[in-house]
């Protein structure tokens, strides 16, 4: 009895995450993103790392429904924008507190993803997939044309927002330790899943869900479990990032540009692994960055994340860690 | 000996037509049964009767008492009764190992993860699979498919087996060392429903059979009594190959 | 009174539009299962290329017709041989991303070109009165001419040798590759035709209302609703869901502004899919 474990499914004894490699190196991630900003008050580079918070969340959550339960969420930026119009709604018109407001549009767009979920997951594959373009397309209307929340105008939060947090400079700050420690329960939260029988039961869905069903997998509750799940973070991420701009509008906070740079990522890193969307977000981050300092290359931005996801889709589809599990199959051990 | 179960006046038409009617037979406690017929007698679609793929347009089904009919398949896998495919369905990038543990961690005990990857390393090893535990299952041969069907049914701990077709597509040797597997299943006094072309076979391993023919019983008995009964000769003659090896010929 | 009847014969007059485009896609669907998401661009390659014949190259505009359809289903097969060919047999989410990139690539170029800019084509063209109403004759013509475009399709998938490899190949791959028919072929083929059905289907629309580099998502957007109610694979539901999804359109502009329309077509959408699987105006299929 040789063959050790791998992927999924761990060690023999019922190990706690914690005493896992893997658990430590998300920790050392997160202290990363929090420390190397704030050593030397570094502000440029905190704006740089912060939109890498954002694009790990929105991956790391998206991988969830695209990786382990193989179903194509194209409206995955809804989440992040109703967490968005939801936490500066409260806020501008009934004075919330942020962590209120924060907690409010978590729990409010995961309890709608769930309904949505409840609904639109009775369809299968690419029927799922149609539905959440629809569900993209008919959120944005909907908001542009509901007056609460400003229709296509949108709404502004006034400057003596952020005196609570110690004044403009101090809060800016603020919210990017928080969105940090939004994107280290993205990992965390995808290594969990990953690591649990809820999450082996998602993965067996997304390899064959006949098979998995007669097996006996739930699969109906687990796909919308696993799509409201999906939901929570990315909404908070959402809220703190429209508080910090103090403006949200329907063509920002549901930007298709933003569903389609995760799945990009997802895909770049390799779907199913919690490090690929990490290192996915990083890579293309970097990219974007050349992209969009480069002259030639600013107005093709589009262009140039449709042409990567087709190559990757045709000639990598495991992404940069299946191609790494391939070359290096101890690997899964370390990086989940 | 008690019925496990019961299938009762079960129907079901596609389209208007039918594919299985009035049929009515039972399965008792560690009994094999085996289930035989032309090719599109509806044997098939009496298995997806049993564990919920399709919802019968008539009659009961009945597992332990209980009435099982129209509940989804992954209730019925919680019930007890597992089932293997015809075609085989791997969870292709999933090892071995990992495929097992999706049927132990969601079979009829509902077991805990780290408690369900030790009953199907036992039930990957009983079929002989245990050197290739840490291999993606799409990488297997169709032997080792096949097993690897039976292995994750029986990691699911189940009263009773629904196996189609299991010796479909195995050489000699194959066929051998599969057949030595599903006697040893039945020595755990797990209950088995099977679907077999292998006349030879299947005559030897079950304790009774039930004949089908376009979707409804023709007969029902011992296999002795079914290799001589005249309806069951009758209803294979158009297929001579079968007919001979009802009376003891080579296998088909 | 007089208002909703006017709009609801306006409302079919452009639904048959409607009808044609998702005739592409559920075409696709019917030979291959596969779902183009280069649809919407096909749809705004249609609009674009109405465009630049009739103001560049100074062609009447309905001339243009046949060298779009030409184009379409020339491009469409580069397409299935790009983004298709290669991941037949590989789990769907894969052509869904790939087709889905390519869509990304064509609205990036043409975002690059022109920007997100209103279109506007002007087809100069006598409207029609009969009685008190008023029709405008760019709708009647788009309704006979994807009449037309739609009765050639039946032909050739009725009453020609092709014609019928493409239903044998949509009907049992396996079984019409045994029978020796071109399988590869006809489904590039069948992807050509459906592309040159989505832009004949733009250039229609381009001739009625303006448009934009992104006005794909929404007319695709149309085209599944379309094949939700029509069932998915089934080219008569097409057309017909196409008429009643401009009927609804027509009837609810009486009563809610326009910029609602992505919202009922939306939940129109998901409420047909779950409550009737198949379509509302599911046929057998051919």
């Amino acid at each position: 009895m040789s063959g050790k474990t791998t992927g999924t499914v761990a060690g023999e004894q019922r190990a706690s995450l914690r005493r896992r490699p893997f658990f430590w190196i998300i920790a050392a991630v997160i202290a990363a993103f929090a420390l190397a900003p704030a050593i030397g008050n570094n502000v440029e580079l905190r704006e740089s790392l912060l939109l890498a918070t954002v694009y790990i969340t929105l991956a790391s959550n998206l991988n969830i429904m695209l990786g382990y339960a193989g179903y194509i969420n194209f409206g995955s930026i809804v989440f992040f924008g109703l967490g968005g119009y939801t936490c500066v709604y409260l806020i501008s018109a009934h004075g919330w507190p942020l962590a209120a407001a924060e907690l409010a549009a978590g729990v409010a767009v995961s309890f709608l993803a769930l309904v949505f979920g409840l609904g639109i997951l009775r369809l299968r594959g690419a029927f799922f997939a149609l539905a959440t373009i629809g569900i993209n397309e008919a959120v944005q209307a909907f908001v542009s044309n509901f007056e609460p929340w400003g229709g296509a105008a949108g709404l502004y939060l006034p400057t003596t927002i952020f005196k609570p947090l110690g004044g403009p400079m101090r809060a800016l700050w603020v919210v990017y330790f928080l969105l940090v420690a939004v994107m280290g329960a993205s990992l965390y939260l995808s290594y969990a899943v990953k690591s649990s029988k809820f999450g082996l039961g998602l993965i067996a869905i997304g390899q064959n869900e006949d098979a998995a069903v007669v097996l006996g997998v739930p699969a109906p509750l687990y796909k919308a479990l696993a799509y409201s799940l999906s939901a929570f973070l990315p909404a908070l991420a959402g809220g703190l990032y429209f508080f910090k701009s103090a403006f949200i509008q329907p063509s920002d906070a549901f930007d298709l540009n933003l569903s389609t740079e995760a799945m990009v990522i997802v895909m770049l890193g390799g779907r199913s692994t919690v490090t690929g969307a990490a290192i996915g977000a990083y890579l293309y981050e970097e990219l974007r960055g050349y992209l969009l300092t480069s002259q030639t290359f600013s107005s093709f931005q589009l262009v140039i994340s449709g042409a990567l996801l087709l190559l990757i889709v045709l000639f990598v589809p495991g992404g940069l860690m299946g191609w790494i599990y391939g070359r290096w199959p101890r690997g899964k051990e370390v990086l989940e | 000996m008690s019925a496990l179960l019961a299938v009762e006046d079960l129907g079901k038409s596609f389209g208007g037509l039918r594919a299985v009617s009035g049929l009515s037979f039972t399965v008792n406690e560690g009994e094999i049964v085996g289930l035989i017929g032309p090719n599109g007698a509806g044997k098939s679609t009496v298995f997806n009767l049993i564990n919920g793929v399709f919802v019968p347009d008539a009659g009961r089904v009945q597992f332990r008492g209980g009435n099982i009919t129209g509940e989804t398949p992954y209730r019925v896998a919680r019930h007890g009764i597992a089932r293997t495919h015809q075609v085989v369905q791997p969870l292709a990038e999933l090892t071995v190992l990992e495929n097992c543990t999706v049927g132990a961690c969601f079979g009829r005990e509902n077991l805990p993860l780290y408690r369900a990857r030790a009953v199907a390393r036992e039930a990957a090893a009983f079929v002989g699979l245990e050197d290739r535990l840490a291999m993606p299952a799409a990488q297997l041969t169709i032997a080792g498919k096949k097993r690897l069907e039976l292995a994750r049914a029986l990691s699911a701990q189940p009263l009773m087996l629904l196996l189609d077709e299991e010796l479909a597509g195995l050489n000699a040797t194959e066929i051998e060392r599969m057949l030595e597997v599903i006697r040893s299943i039945r020595a755990r006094g797990i209950a088995i429903l099977i679907i077999e072309h292998l006349m030879q076979a299947i005559m030897g391993l079950s304790d009774r059979i039930v004949v089908l023919n376009s979707g409804q019983k023709l007969a029902e008995g011992a296999p002795a009594e079914i290799a001589n009964n005249p309806a069951v000769i009758e209803a294979y003659l158009g297929d001579p190959a079968l007919a001979a090896s009802l009376h003891g010929g080579a296998p088909a | 009174m007089l208002g909703i009847i006017a709009a609801i014969i306006d409302g079919v007059l452009i639904g048959s539009v409607y009808g044609l485009a998702a005739l592409g896609l559920t075409l696709i669907w019917g030979v291959m299962e596969v779902i183009n998401l280069t649809h919407g661009a096909a749809i705004v390659a249609g609009m674009f290329g109405l465009y630049l014949l009739a103001n560049a190259v100074h062609i009447p505009p309905y001339a243009t017709l046949p060298l779009i359809l030409i184009g379409g289903f020339l491009v469409g097969i580069v397409l299935y041989w790009i983004s298709v060919h290669r991941l037949m047999g590989r789990p769907p989410l894969m052509i869904l991303l790939s087709t889905f990139a390519v869509n990304l690539v064509v609205i990036g170029l043409g975002t690059a070109a022109w920007g997100t800019d209103l279109f506007n084509v002007p087809v100069s063209l006598p409207s029609v009165t009969w009685g008190r109403y008023t029709f405008s004759g760019t709708h009647i013509l788009a309704a006979a001419l994807t009449t037309a475009i739609a009765g050639a399709l039946y032909l050739f998938l009725y009453h020609t040798k092709l014609g019928k490899a493409v239903r044998a190949v949509a009907n049992n791959r396996e079984a019409a590759e045994l029978a020796g028919i071109p399988t590869t072929r006809v489904l590039s083929l069948s992807f050509g035709l459906g592309v040159a059905l989505a832009g004949a289907a733009g250039m229609l629309i381009a001739t009625m209302f303006p448009f934009t580099v992104l006005s794909g998502d929404a007319y695709q957007l149309k085209s599944f609703v379309v094949t939700a109610l029509g069932g998915l694979g089934n080219p008569a539901g097409a057309l017909v869901g196409g008429i009643a999804l401009g009927l609804i359109e027509g009837f609810a502009g009486q009563f809610m502004p326009v910029s609602w329309t992505l919202v009922i077509e939306f939940v129109l959408f998901v409420a047909v899919l779950i409550i009737f699987p198949r379509g509302i105006f599911a046929f057998r299929r051919a």
